[in-house]
């Protein structure tokens, strides 16, 4: 899959999804460029991290395809998607640790599980991924025992353990301080260098996405209604897009 | 059209939910067969649902046994039966009491233990996390605590018959002054072991429900903290009354 000079690693297109008689997506489409940082703006509840789950393959749209790689994995066995998910990471807002594992049996379970390497080079291998996100220190800690910004990083590190092609990431700096915020965007900026992949990064921290993001796509009412450079975004003439920016409460968004 | 409303939705949910159970235990014996089992992680569980719940079983055993015995040695002894005694505690433990009551107590315990579990893993995202990683729930966590039990429920039924009879043994020496030698002759003239293979196997049935029972209503669980305290006592509370039901079918057909 290719757009011009660009390639693309992932595709939303046409995509429409309903909880119940809530909409939450109606005909969604977005592409997601290999080797750039794709952030996604909107407002709470617009349904950013729907989107992500498509990507991942753990919710499925009613209507709509999203292909990865060029294939389309909504008619996928569960068997199929999980190989499909093997290349593809999600780290979760808030972490998503198994909370009976240690730091380091948590980042080490997917390569347990998927790799045949030996203990020896599974934990080399998890020392790297915490190494990479500053928690070498807290790999025989629970996650009960680490700060919220901890978390998040020790997310990241179980996250790019097994090196994906797409690592996805729902509200990294959310209820974080501008000072851990700081270090997450430099942290997702440095495993994008690392791993020489893709992110999805969903975000309401404008500051973080202008930071980080090469592509930024706004979600409103169910739809991408804008998509382009962070700079297109940034001086974009849409209303919706100038308001959400501004943080303004005038203007075509409705309170 | 109320009425017929409420009905359908009912006999929809009812079918849903059965059909979820099905399919969650069938994909978790389709991974026991295919021996794709976390040894570890089903010891690790082993230990956890079974040997710490032997405590709570051999307890509510002795006094079982013991309360059979008081009853039954009164009127044996009153009506010159007390050579009996024995085997009417062996009877009721082996064949009803002990595989029965061992379920109930350990799916109050593990039973409410699994729901909780799983179900606050599905609040925190947990289980979604396993998901993204490509693993399988139902092998990850359903399978571990689905063998502990399969392995777990029957030795602890053996227990709770062996210390039921112990207790019925003491209560009838005690207090009908019925010899140990006497008693345990009734036992034996009583019970062989084709009954207690029969209890053994309605262990085995029990673990299931208890197990599955649990571990659909964790992973359906909806809506936070609230949403765990509800799985959690429908989980016991269903797992109890298929317990009942299916102990009846089983003596039905095992002993009828």
């Amino acid at each position: 899959m290719s757009e011009g000079n660009t390639k693309v690693i992932a595709r939303i297109e046409d995509a429409t999804l309903a909880f119940g008689e809530r909409v939450i997506l109606k005909n969604c489409s977005i592409d997601i460029v290999e080797g750039a940082i794709t952030c996604i703006i909107g407002l709470s509840g617009a349904g950013k991290s729907t989107i992500l789950r498509l990507l991942d393959g753990l919710l499925l749209p009613s209507a709509g395809h999203v292909y990865v790689h060029g294939r389309d994995i909504c008619h996928m066995s569960e068997e199929q998607l999980n190989k499909v998910r093997q290349k593809i990471s999600l780290s979760f807002q808030f972490s998503a640790l198994l909370d009976s594992l240690t730091v380091g049996d948590n980042v080490a379970l997917p390569l347990r599980e998927h790799t045949r390497l030996s203990e020896a080079e599974i934990r080399r291998t998890v020392m790297d991924a915490l190494d990479s996100v500053g928690l070498v220190r807290a790999y025989d800690n629970l996650p009960a025992e680490l700060s919220g910004g901890m978390l998040k990083r020790a997310g990241f590190a179980r996250a790019i353990v097994t090196r994906p092609e797409l690592v996805l990431y729902d509200e990294p700096t959310t209820g974080l301080d501008p000072i851990v915020t700081n270090l997450i965007t430099d942290t997702i900026l440095r495993l994008r260098e690392k791993l020489n992949g893709s992110a999805v990064v969903i975000s309401h921290d404008l500051q973080s996405i202008f930071a980080m993001a090469d592509y930024v796509a706004m979600l409103f009412e169910g739809a991408i209604i804008a998509y382009d450079s962070a700079d297109g975004i940034r001086n974009s003439r849409n209303p919706i897009v100038q308001q959400f920016l501004s943080g303004s409460e005038i203007g075509p968004i409705p309170i | 059209m109320k009425f017929l409303d409420r009905f359908g939705r009912a006999t929809a949910g009812f079918f849903e939910y059965a059909g979820g159970l099905t399919l969650l235990s069938a994909e978790s014996f389709g991974f026991v067969v295919r021996a794709r089992i976390r040894v570890a992680e089903t010891i690790s569980q082993a230990a956890l649902l079974g040997v710490q719940s032997l405590v709570i079983v051999l307890l509510t055993s002795l006094f079982t046994g013991a309360v059979i015995s008081l009853e039954s040695a009164q009127q044996a002894v009153a009506y010159g039966f007390s050579a009996f005694v024995g085997g009417a505690v062996a009877y009721g433990s082996v064949r009803e009491l002990g595989p029965m009551l061992t379920a109930v107590v350990v799916a109050g315990r593990v039973g409410a233990a699994i729901a909780a579990e799983l179900g606050s893993m599905v609040v925190t995202e947990q289980i979604e996390a396993l998901r993204s990683m490509g693993l399988e729930p139902s092998r990850f966590l359903v399978v571990p605590r689905l063998v502990a039990l399969l392995l777990m429920l029957p030795l602890l039924t053996i227990f709770a018959d062996v210390v039921s009879i112990v207790g019925g043994a003491w209560i009838a020496q005690v207090y009908a002054h019925i010899s140990y030698e006497s008693f345990i002759s009734s036992v034996r003239e009583s019970i062989g072991m084709r009954d207690v293979l029969k209890g053994i196997l309605k262990a085995f049935v029990f673990a299931t429900i208890i197990a599955m029972v649990g571990a659909y209503q964790g992973l359906s669980t909806r809506g936070g903290a609230a949403g765990v305290g509800r799985s959690t006592t429908f989980a016991v509370v269903l797992a109890i009354i298929l317990i009942f039901i299916s102990n009846f079918v089983l003596s039905f057909f095992l002993f009828g």
